[in-house]
């Protein structure tokens, strides 16, 4: 079992923490940031169901084809509530089409679409990669432009 | 010394990649016989070799397999635009190539431009097979269809297809007649349905047929009576309205299947549908029911006919009682994989725990590979499983639930794993989960001395964890690694294993970027690359971790197709010799089995 090591021990790397010092700006989902921070390890008490992205290691086209992700879509000034199928879609062209179809809504859209994400934060869609959005968007609404 | 005859017959039965790559470095002599006869070329990473190189070399080949995207780009952990595009190799090929005969290309980009350049540039061109691949269109396949008189296979396996019109199924001529297997699950338009059953009716070798969703329950009886002879059978959706005269007829036609032996499909299954399969399941090595979402009753009566099943896949709603009937009924099982039916919803309301996996680890013999998707798991039946059959070669388990502990004892995993890789000594691919330290790391290192791909996630507590992977496991060559505390110092002083492996993924661990530029510039053998999609990443200091690290060993240097978020490490020429004085002495050419020492060079040629 040889360690064929290159002598580095010796060269000063220093590990920090992610942004010490750096000016990093807050990361939205950071798991490092979990294992770094209060991991309590021992009991499974770091919840990660849904924060980390591609975990469970299911394939896109299997979460596609197998899970629905119905999230429920709200409209400002409609009087009930929809639902979509997150996991239908293979973008958000197909996606955004989908739901001004929902509403009946037509090439001038008034509505800007936001979503809830895991957080709580209220985002706007189309600003993460597809799949990311996918596993961490709760909730949609169609606000209107003011 | 044999005449070259005679070495070249011996060679022809050598039809393993590893014999062939074996025979050629016993001598030059050997080396140049066998350069000339290979007859079909494995690249496992598309960057770790140019496509001129492997012409050079191998003049006469009638059969490339590439693969391109890390495999955790299957999760969504490689941001789009990475790279493993074909183009470049397609070209190639096709000027040098014009006799061959097979493409299959895994984790690739694909252009309808390079579909065309197959189309056209291949006069014997056969088998076209395509996994997980992703950018062309129903334009591509059109181009396929039409041009390629003497097709065999056309394979598109969970491919992300642009679907402009299921036209594309129309444009094979009526001369054409050589089909033998047609696999287009993945694609989600409509194709002509007349044209395909005349496709089918004119294919009297068809074997293999693999509907997508869109052809209905309804034209099942006439696909399958039009091809007696099929071996290999993927329905589309599997359901309708429940009508007698429709199921009389499917059941009638599965009936008559006598060469059946796989099936696969099953979307939105409709249950009462299920039993037209009946008497076909006692002939069944292959059962794909992975889409079917229907409960464990409708599962279980099917299982307990498939007294020859080889290949199980199946959902999790099969449960524990499922996979009991298994273990009782399919005594000839190889492979088993469970996968789950609803991975992101915290409750639970599918009995399928580790007791279904250690059942079938007990009843069925012959087991041999294993995919499993549970929530949880505990060191005793892990711990039977490996007792139970040491003959395992491919285990993968994953606890849904990062880092969960052994729910009985509230201890980590680390023992059954450990005995798992003490047990199942013809161990080569391992995927682990839930609560593991570095101890399960050592067990590796000591144990598990075939091992060829090893998964990580969420586990381990320092360096040392992935010190003991890369000094202790001999056979190691694809590692990928995520969300572990895993940093600079195993990964440094282990560097030179780096270069007798295919390839190493570490995300969200905690190597740094001084580290990724070190490694770069020591080892001329390696692409190092960096992909990291902060916006601020070029005004982070050196000691902060990087996003993600891809490592590949190479012989065509740095690649020139990366976006902006890839970056090569310690390849410039400034970084080459720093003010530390460090250089670079040693080459080592595993594929010549010399060594040469020579100054590092961008530019290399063999």
């Amino acid at each position: 079992m040889a360690t064929e090591g290159l002598g580095l021990e010796m060269t000063e790397l220093r590990l920090g923490l992610p942004g010490g010092g750096g000016g990093e700006k807050k990361e939205k989902k950071r798991v490092l940031l979990d294992i770094l921070g209060g991991d309590d390890g021992g009991g499974g008490k770091n919840r990660n169901t849904g924060v980390a992205v591609g975990w469970p290691p299911v394939c896109s086209y299997r979460k596609r084809a197998i899970i629905k992700m119905y999230v429920k879509v709200s409209m400002d000034g409609a009087p009930f509530l929809r639902k979509i199928d997150i996991n239908g879609f293979k973008g958000y062209s197909d996606f955004i089409r989908a739901l001004e179809n929902l509403f009946g809504l037509g090439d001038e859209c008034e509505y800007t679409p936001i979503y809830e994400d895991k957080d709580g934060d209220w985002m706007l869609v189309g600003d993460v990669p597809w799949e990311m959005f996918t596993e961490t968007c709760k909730r949609l609404r169609m606000k209107k432009r003011v | 010394m044999f005449p070259e005859e005679v070495l070249e017959h011996v060679f022809s039965f050598l039809n393993s990649h590893t014999d062939r790559n074996t025979a050629s470095l016993v001598c030059k002599s050997w080396y140049e016989m066998e350069r000339w006869c290979r007859k079909r070329v494995f690249i496992g990473n598309c960057y770790a070799v140019n496509p001129r190189v492997v012409i050079r070399r191998f003049p006469e080949v009638k059969s490339v397999e590439l693969k391109g995207k890390p495999h955790f780009a299957d999760f969504n952990l490689v941001p789009e635009g990475w790279g493993g595009y074909v183009y470049p190799w397609i070209v190639e090929i096709a000027r040098a190539y014009p006799w061959l005969e097979e493409i299959r290309l895994k984790r690739m980009v694909v252009t309808d431009e390079c579909l065309e350049i197959v189309a056209k540039s291949f006069r014997n061109f056969r088998v076209l097979v395509l996994e997980s691949c992703e950018g062309f269109s129903t334009d591509g396949l059109a181009a396929v269809a039409a041009n390629c008189r003497n097709l065999r296979v056309l394979d598109l396996r969970e491919c992300e297809v642009e679907e402009l019109s299921g036209h594309w199924l129309s444009h094979f001529p009526d001369s054409f007649t050589s089909l033998e297997s047609l696999n287009m699950a993945c694609l989600g338009s409509e194709v002509s349905f007349s044209a395909l059953e005349r496709l089918v009716a004119r294919s009297p070798n068809l074997k293999t047929l693999r509907l997508n969703r869109t052809v209905p329950i309804e034209k099942l009886s006439t696909l399958l009576q039009r091809a007696p002879q099929l071996v290999d059978f993927g329905t589309g959706a599997y359901s309708a309205e429940i009508r007698q005269d429709v199921y009389s007829r499917l059941a009638d036609a599965f009936s008559r299947s006598k060469n059946l032996k796989s099936l696969s499909g099953f979307w939105d299954v409709t249950p009462a549908y299920l039993p037209a399969i009946y008497s076909v399941c006692s002939q069944l090595t292959s059962l794909n029911l992975s889409y079917a979402a229907t409960r464990s009753p409708d599962l279980t009566k099917i299982v307990s006919q498939c007294y020859n099943l080889q290949r199980l896949v199946v959902l999790d709603y099969i449960e524990d009682t499922g996979l009991n009937t298994v273990s009782m009924s399919c005594k000839d099982l190889r492979e088993l994989v469970v996968f789950p039916s609803d991975p992101f919803v915290g409750e639970v309301d599918v009995l399928l725990t580790e007791q279904g996996l250690v059942s079938v680890s007990q009843g069925c013999s012959k087991l041999q590979s294993v995919l499993y998707f549970c929530h949880q798991m505990s060191n005793s039946a892990l711990i039977s499983i490996s007792k139970n059959r040491p003959n395992l070669t491919c285990f993968r388990l994953c606890i849904i639930e990062p880092r969960v502990p052994d729910y009985v004892t509230h201890e980590p995993l680390d023992v059954g794993f450990g005995s798992i890789v003490e047990n199942c000594k013809q161990l080569t691919r391992l995927s682990m989960s839930g609560l593991l330290t570095d101890r399960v790391f050592e067990y590796i290192g000591t144990h598990a001395k075939n091992l060829d791909m090893l998964s990580i996630a969420f586990a381990g507590d320092s360096d040392l964890g992935l010190h003991h992977v890369l000094s202790g496991c001999d056979s190691l060559r694809k590692l990928e690694i995520r969300d572990c505390p895993f940093g600079d110092k195993a990964l440094l002083a282990n560097a030179s294993k780096l270069e007798k492996m295919r390839s190493l993924w570490m995300s969200s661990c905690l190597v740094s970027f001084g580290a990724c530029k070190l490694l770069g510039q020591k080892m001329p053998g390696l692409n190092v690359e960096v992909i990291d999609e902060r916006e601020n990443v070029n005004s982070l200091p050196e000691y902060v971790p990087v996003e993600k690290v891809y490592i590949y060993r190479t012989v065509s240097g740095q690649r020139f197709d990366t976006p902006d978020f890839v970056r090569i490490m310690g390849k410039d020429k400034d970084d080459l010799f720093s003010d530390k004085g460090l250089k670079v002495a040693v080459l080592f050419c595993s594929n010549f089995g010399t060594f040469r020492p020579c100054c590092c060079t961008r530019s290399r040629s063999l």
